[in-house]
């Protein structure tokens, strides 16, 4: 399964393959980049039939991530994505919006990458 | 004159002035004056009409004196004459006064002037005006009054320009009041972009610590397997990661350094800056400060930025705060355009473009909100000028803007179209200081 993650701040990518360096060396994890929302969906649209997980960041520009779990979850169906968001730190009403509009999972900032890893092996 | 008549004359003038001056019967007024006899007094209100309202005078005068001591006049004649029939007499006197009221002693220099006809064999006072010589104000024939009056004006003036002058101190203490105000305000405006700018990198900080620590870690693995190929690897990898660390570490500073100057009273040094650099930075903390107030906001950024801008002399912070008013404004618009329209298909857009040409830089901001309407486009840069609810703008904005792009020789443009853009246009000319 392809986990994509989705981040405005390039670092993101370095950070994610080191963190799961062990994993993505091993085969365990996959990942795949995407810097706004719009890419995002480009991205999705690219991996038809392929089950994947999508770690998404809210606050960016453009396409902010909650546009981009509306989108997910009202077009991608088949088979439907899970979708985790990353919500700052007591932010309510993202965290509300997020739920209502189907989010799976969340993560609040900073990401606890322990947890994450859990989160993630689970969902293989 | 006849002798007798002119003594007749003196002795009843003597007794005329004796019945003010002296407590003599009131009774023998009737021999002096004529009935309808009228009289002036110094004030507007000392007016006597008829023989019964002198001699109420004068019993008035007589209650006064009991309270008074060392009661003491001097009687100098200064004038005769008559008419040439010899029926008509007007006797000018000075009386000098003086008594002691409540231990204080006063001297008045009194002048009477004094008209008496001679009817049936007597002669009877018929007119009398009465007056106290003075030192200076309230002279009766104004002959000083021209400079007196431009004494009093010149007092007035001085006053009023003390006046004026505090009021100045005042006008600019407070506007010093209100610019700070603004920058304050536009500072909370910043705050949450702040924070979320300052979140970013600090999580970069310490997760690149975090990972690189760990690697580490596996570095020691990877020696006790003796895959040497993957230790090199991995200490590339941490040599990146904290050349990462110091990257994000800098970009908090430069947000806090940014934060700080933002607030600071304006030093007015110029200094060299990177406009390209200064707008980005501010275009991020505008557009986050307003997310972070309203989440549901959203706009596409587009910049498009000269990269042979180079460096431009400026004070950085005035420009910055001019940069920031007009994002500020720009995504107001947009944000403003968005709740008015029913529709999906608007999408706010926020631009910014900069440019150098030989001798002159420019920073275009534009939005695509609802543009500035005819009405009000000449009023934009006039002080306190808003079109925000109360509370939510100064009005000072794009005021100090302009003040400010003057004061360094540049100009402030702006091009709008009703219901579709607005575009401001900040022209900066490039010095050669060398």
């Amino acid at each position: 399964m392809k986990i994509l993650v989705v981040d405005d701040e390039q670092d993101v990518k370095t950070l994610f393959q080191q963190r799961f360096r062990k994993e993505i060396r091993k085969g365990e994890l996959d990942f795949v980049f995407a810097f706004s929302g719009e890419e995002a969906l480009e991205t999705l649209r690219n991996m038809e039939q392929e089950a994947v997980l999508i770690l998404s960041d809210i606050n960016m520009p453009g396409m902010s991530g909650l546009q981009l779990l509306e989108i997910i979850k009202k077009d991608f169906v088949a088979p439907p994505p899970v979708v985790m968001m990353v919500t700052a730190y007591g932010d309510e009403e993202n965290f509300n919006t997020a739920k209502s509009l189907g989010a799976d999972d969340f993560l609040t900032k900073p990401v606890d990458f322990k947890l994450l890893k859990e989160k993630l092996i689970q969902q293989r | 004159m006849d002798e007798n008549k002119e003594k007749d004359l003196l002795n009843t003038y003597n007794l005329w002035v004796k019945s003010f001056m002296e407590d003599t019967p009131i009774e023998q007024l009737d021999d002096l004056a004529s009935t309808d006899i009228m009289g002036y007094g110094t004030t507007t209100e000392e007016r006597v009409f008829g023989v019964d309202q002198v001699k109420e005078l004068c019993l008035l005068g007589q209650e006064q004196k009991k309270h008074l001591e060392d009661y003491n006049y001097r009687l100098d004649i200064i004038k005769k004459q008559y008419s040439n029939n010899e029926e008509c007499a007007v006797i000018v006197a000075e009386i000098d006064l003086s008594y002691t009221f409540n231990a204080v002693k006063t001297k008045l220099p009194l002048r009477i002037s004094t008209v008496l006809f001679h009817e049936f064999g007597k002669w009877k006072a018929v007119h009398w005006h009465g007056s106290v010589g003075v030192e200076s104000e309230g002279d009766t024939w104004h002959k000083d009054e021209w400079k007196r009056e431009n004494e009093r004006l010149q007092k007035k003036v001085n006053e009023q320009t003390t006046e004026l002058r505090q009021s100045l101190e005042h006008l600019k203490a407070t506007q010093t009041q209100l610019i700070q105000s603004e920058k304050m305000a536009s500072l909370g405006e910043l705050t949450a972009g702040i924070a979320h700018e300052i979140q970013n990198p600090l999580n970069f900080v310490n997760n690149f610590s975090e990972v690189s620590s760990e690697l580490i870690d596996e570095i020691n693995e990877e020696l006790e397997e003796g895959d040497i190929e993957e230790v090199k690897l991995i200490a590339s990898d941490i040599k990146q990661n904290l050349e990462k660390i110091n990257h994000h570490g800098k970009r908090a500073d430069d947000i806090i350094k940014g934060m700080l100057q933002h607030s600071r009273k304006n030093t007015g040094e110029k200094e060299p800056t990177d406009i390209n650099k200064l707008t980005d930075e501010y275009f991020r903390l505008a557009y986050h400060g307003l997310r972070a107030k309203d989440k549901s906001f959203n706009a596409k950024l587009e910049t498009n930025f000269d990269p042979n801008l180079g460096e431009i002399t400026v004070v950085s912070q005035e420009i910055g705060r001019v940069i920031l008013n007009l994002f500020t404004n720009a995504f107001y618009a947009v944000n403003e355009k968005q709740s008015n329209v029913a529709s999906n298909t608007y999408k706010p857009t926020v631009s910014v473009a900069t440019l150098r040409t030989d001798d002159i830089m420019k920073i275009t901001i534009k939005d695509n909100g609802d543009g500035i309407p005819k009405d009000i486009i000449d009023k934009i840069f006039q002080p306190f000028f808003t079109t925000k609810p109360t509370g939510k703008g100064t009005g000072l904005g794009l005021s100090m803007s302009y003040d400010i792009i003057k004061a360094h020789n540049g100009q402030l443009d702006v091009y709008t179209k009703t219901g579709e853009f607005t575009e401001f246009k900040i022209t900066l000319p490039i010095k050669t200081n060398k």
